[in-house]
């Protein structure tokens, strides 16, 4: 995504590496949020990208070819990040388990602790994305209110 | 099978992509799409952790984080949409409307 | 009885409060209620206590009442204590009555002022300080009570402010005040620690107990000598009483007549082993007084204000008072301050009263012949005249005899001389004011005769009281010579002044001094009639003959032009220079240069904020490394 110079291809591969990293929460023993993850992400929210790539100009298209300096420092300096976090993942590793098939896909479990013992932070996150709603097609609506 | 820290490693290998594209890009939209994938790489990182302590908190968060990126992304777009309409351009270089 | 004496202060005291915080509130009749019943309450207990006193008999032990400790220091102490003697039973019986009768007299005289709250609510204040002061059983307390007058007498001297010569009179009452204050402080000290304390009991008991340097007691007494000298109007501290006059009149007739400026001879008086201790001080005490004395009566002598002459008038009189205890003779000096307080707060209330009469006017050139249309007034001027005077059978005369004849008998004749010689001009001059005054013709314009009021029954009546008091207050302090148990008074006040040197003239020597006393008297009386009655254009003739004299007597001796020359000036100018050199150049500049470094700062600061995302975004960047790495190391 990061190389491809037009923003649609980049789009379209993002989707893609959308649905791999659900295709690797499976993996991690949470089907549920695998799901949720291509349903959502890949899904919704890449569309709404799509959309709006397409309303907006595709006259700047083109990536200039001449690099800056502000770049090359900014990728020295996330290739650093890289490398910090890994050494602060060092002493972690040894107590990672494997994992596998072997721990066993509780759905219910999950729906039960999300109902339980995070039920307000359901409902608030619930409000939210109303909340998002309303003011998304506020912003983005031409015009003023019809009388 | 498959050890835990490969997973986290992947996780850390997807946030510095994704911050080397934030810095890299030039138009907004492509810079929202690399915050996209650093939350992800969060998600991942989360899914980790929930598996090797065997506690599901850590798929109820992932979840909530995906609800909020979610709003983020659709009030987001919505404001660059808002922009473009006003300075008829997305590169982040022509914003300095907040400078001094 | 005598126990209740502590809450004298503290009725005034709160009644001041009172009136300021609300004295806008209450209506003109509650504020002067208020303030008259609360002095005369003061007095009532002060009266109780005395008649306890009394009762208690010759060899009571002063009673003493603590209040609370204020100042610990180590094994120093300092406590709000107050104790009742003799002698404070006399000071603040004479503060509270003559006071009372003074608050009577400022309900008519300040009737038509806006601003009654505040000068009611500045007399209580003063009768709480002063009393304090004179209450109090240790020589801190007596200080807040000495600086509490001082501050009164500026707020009430002022209390037209908006007079520019109002307002400079005050400064220069308050800052010549200030003066004696310093040596009153350094004083303390030493006593202090010579002592170890600054009780009057513990002082005295070191002095005649022999643990008391003289050389320290000699320079304790001559700083607290200076802090008296200002206080009570001596040369060369005296510049600020006669300017003091426009405070109004019933302020002069309080504090600078009966009360404040004696504040200084009750001073000594308490602290009369000290001064007995050191011959040097008492002498210079003496000397003082009696320079005082005739250097003020003849500035009195030129002096055209009505209220001017009294006001040098009494600064001569406090002469007298410490050359009574100059000489040792200190109950004499007492007992002057005791009959001066009638006699002169009744001659400045009368002056009062005819300057309400002629709305008004003190120029004694513009009135005349007035005994006709202030049948009130008159014969307690007359009667405060006689008294100050040292007519016989008057106070005056018996308080002033007292202190001669304890001076002669000291052998002190050049201060005996001196006293006689002031008597002639004190009776000189106050007999000029009263034949200026109400003899003769009225000097003005007939339209203003006709207006002329007498005043109202409540100046009058308090103007009677006193003149009462200014003839009767003579006779309970009779001389040796009638009889030995006729000093009422001295005896009285024995216990308090106990190794005082008391050498009493012979008999035939009393009487002739009495007799030099009555002649010098009524050479004044006489002199004054020839010149201001018989001949009424002889004193021109005079001036015109001695022109130089006259203007120097005129002008006060040139003193306030001197210090103006020495010490003001320079003073201020030195000021103006350190006002542009340091205050402009120096402290404005540091201002001036950290805004302006602030600002030039921020500007440059300020250029971090481009407002490009990327910018921003890379800031967190390269903190969120830096702060990883740190917590990786």
């Amino acid at each position: 995504m990061i190389v491809s110079k037009d923003r649609a291809s980049s789009v379209l591969f993002l989707v893609l590496a959308f649905a791999a990293l659900g295709g690797v929460f499976g993996l991690l023993d949470a089907p549920f949020v695998a799901a949720v993850q291509v349903l959502v992400y890949a899904g919704a929210i890449m569309v709404l990208f799509i959309f709006v790539i397409m309303m907006v100009d595709r006259r700047n298209d083109r990536e200039p070819k001449k690099k800056n300096l502000a770049s090359i420092f900014a990728g020295i300096l996330a290739v650093g990040l890289l490398i910090e976090l890994l050494l602060a993942a060092r002493e972690m590793v040894p107590g990672m388990g494997n994992a596998g098939p072997a721990g066993s896909a509780d759905t219910a479990g999950l729906g039960s602790l999300l109902f339980e013992k995070y039920l307000y932070h359901l409902e608030i996150a619930s409000i939210l994305i109303l909340a998002a709603l309303m003011g998304a097609i506020s912003l983005a609506r031409k015009g003023t209110m019809p009388k | 099978m498959i050890p835990g820290s490969y997973f986290l490693v992947l996780s850390f290998v997807l946030f510095a992509l994704g911050v080397a594209a934030f810095f890299i890009k030039r138009d907004l939209i492509t810079m929202f799409m690399a915050v996209e994938v650093m939350l992800n790489s969060a998600n991942l990182a989360f899914l980790t952790f929930a598996k090797s302590s065997s506690a599901l908190d850590g798929q109820v968060i992932v979840f909530f984080v995906i609800t909020v990126a979610a709003a983020e992304a659709a009030v987001g777009l919505a404001i660059v949409l808002v922009v473009f309409r006003q300075k008829k351009s997305i590169r982040c270089d022509d914003l300095d409307l907040m400078k001094g | 009885m005598t126990e209740v004496f502590w809450v004298a202060p503290f009725i005034p005291g709160l009644s001041a409060l009172v009136l300021f915080l609300f004295g806008r509130l209450f209506s003109r009749k509650w504020i002067a209620a208020q303030a008259c019943l609360s002095v005369l309450a003061s007095f009532s207990i002060s009266l109780l206590a005395f008649l306890g006193l009394l009762a208690a008999g010759k060899g009571a032990a002063p009673v003493v009442r603590g209040l609370f400790s204020w100042i610990v220091s180590g094994s120093f102490e300092a406590r709000a204590a107050f104790s009742f003697d003799p002698l404070a039973a006399i000071m603040s019986l004479v503060v509270t009555g003559v006071g009372f009768l003074i608050h009577l007299y400022s309900v008519g005289y300040m009737s038509e002022d806006r601003s009654l709250a505040r000068f009611f609510g500045f007399l209580n204040l003063f009768t709480f300080f002063m009393l304090v002061l004179v209450l109090a059983s240790n020589v801190i307390l007596m200080f807040v009570g000495w600086e509490g007058v001082g501050l009164c007498s500026y707020l009430l001297i002022g209390f037209w402010f908006e007079k520019p010569s109002a307002a400079a009179a005050s400064k220069k009452a308050f800052l010549v005040n200030r003066i004696g204050d310093a040596a009153f402080l350094f004083g303390t000290f030493l006593v202090l620690a010579t002592v170890g304390s600054g009780e009057f009991r513990e002082l005295a008991a070191s002095v005649t107990g022999g643990g008391f340097p003289a050389g320290i007691a000699t320079l304790a007494a001559v700083l607290f000598f200076i802090g008296a000298t200002a206080k009570s109007a001596q040369v060369p501290l005296h510049v600020w009483l006669p300017d003091a006059m426009e405070g109004p009149t019933p302020v002069s007739a309080l504090i600078h007549a009966a009360t404040m400026v004696t504040a200084g001879v009750y001073m000594i008086c308490r602290m009369s082993p000290l001064f007995a201790f050191s011959e040097t001080a008492s002498l210079v005490v003496a000397l003082t007084g009696a320079v005082t004395a005739v250097f003020a009566a003849t500035m009195a002598l030129t002096e055209n204000d009505i209220k001017r002459v009294l006001a040098y008038s009494t600064i001569s009189q406090i002469g007298y008072m410490f050359i009574g205890c100059g000489v040792g003779a200190y109950s004499a000096g007492m007992f002057h301050l005791f009959a001066h307080a009638f006699f002169k707060s009744l001659l400045f209330l009368a002056a009062g009263s005819v300057i309400h009469a002629l709305a008004g006017e003190q120029d004694l050139r513009k009135m005349g012949g007035l005994r006709r249309r202030l049948p009130r007034t008159f014969p307690p001027f007359l009667v405060g005249a006689a008294a100050i005077a040292g007519l016989p059978f008057f106070s005056g005369f018996f308080s002033k005899d007292a202190i001669l004849s304890q001076a002669f008998a000291q052998h002190l004749y050049i201060v005996w001389i001196i006293g006689l010689a002031t008597a002639v001009l004190t009776a000189f001059y106050v007999f000029r004011l009263v034949f200026l005054v109400f003899y003769g013709r009225y000097r003005m314009h007939l339209e203003t005769w006709s207006r002329i009021r007498e005043s109202p029954l409540i100046m009058t009546v308090p103007l009677a009281v006193l003149a009462f008091f200014a003839v009767a207050a003579g006779y309970i302090g009779l001389p040796a010579v009638l009889g030995a148990k006729a000093n009422l008074f001295g005896r009285f006040l024995s216990p308090v002044f106990t190794n005082v040197p008391g050498s009493v003239p012979g008999p035939g020597t009393e009487w002739i001094l009495m007799l030099l006393s009555v002649g010098a008297a009524f050479m004044g009386v006489a002199a004054a009639y020839i010149l201001y009655v018989k001949n009424p254009l002889a004193p021109l003739v005079l001036i015109s003959k001695l022109p130089v004299l006259y203007s120097v007597v005129n002008r006060k001796y040139y003193v306030d032009e001197a210090y103006e020359a020495v010490f003001v000036r320079p003073l201020v100018r030195g000021g103006e220079i350190i006002l542009e050199h340091f205050d402009r150049r120096i402290l404005d500049g540091v201002l001036n240069g950290a805004t302006a470094a602030t600002g030039v700062t921020g500007n440059r600061v300020g250029l971090l904020q481009t407002g490009l995302i990327k910018e921003y975004a890379l800031a967190f960047l390269i903190g969120a490394v830096l702060f990883i790495g740190f917590l990786l190391i």
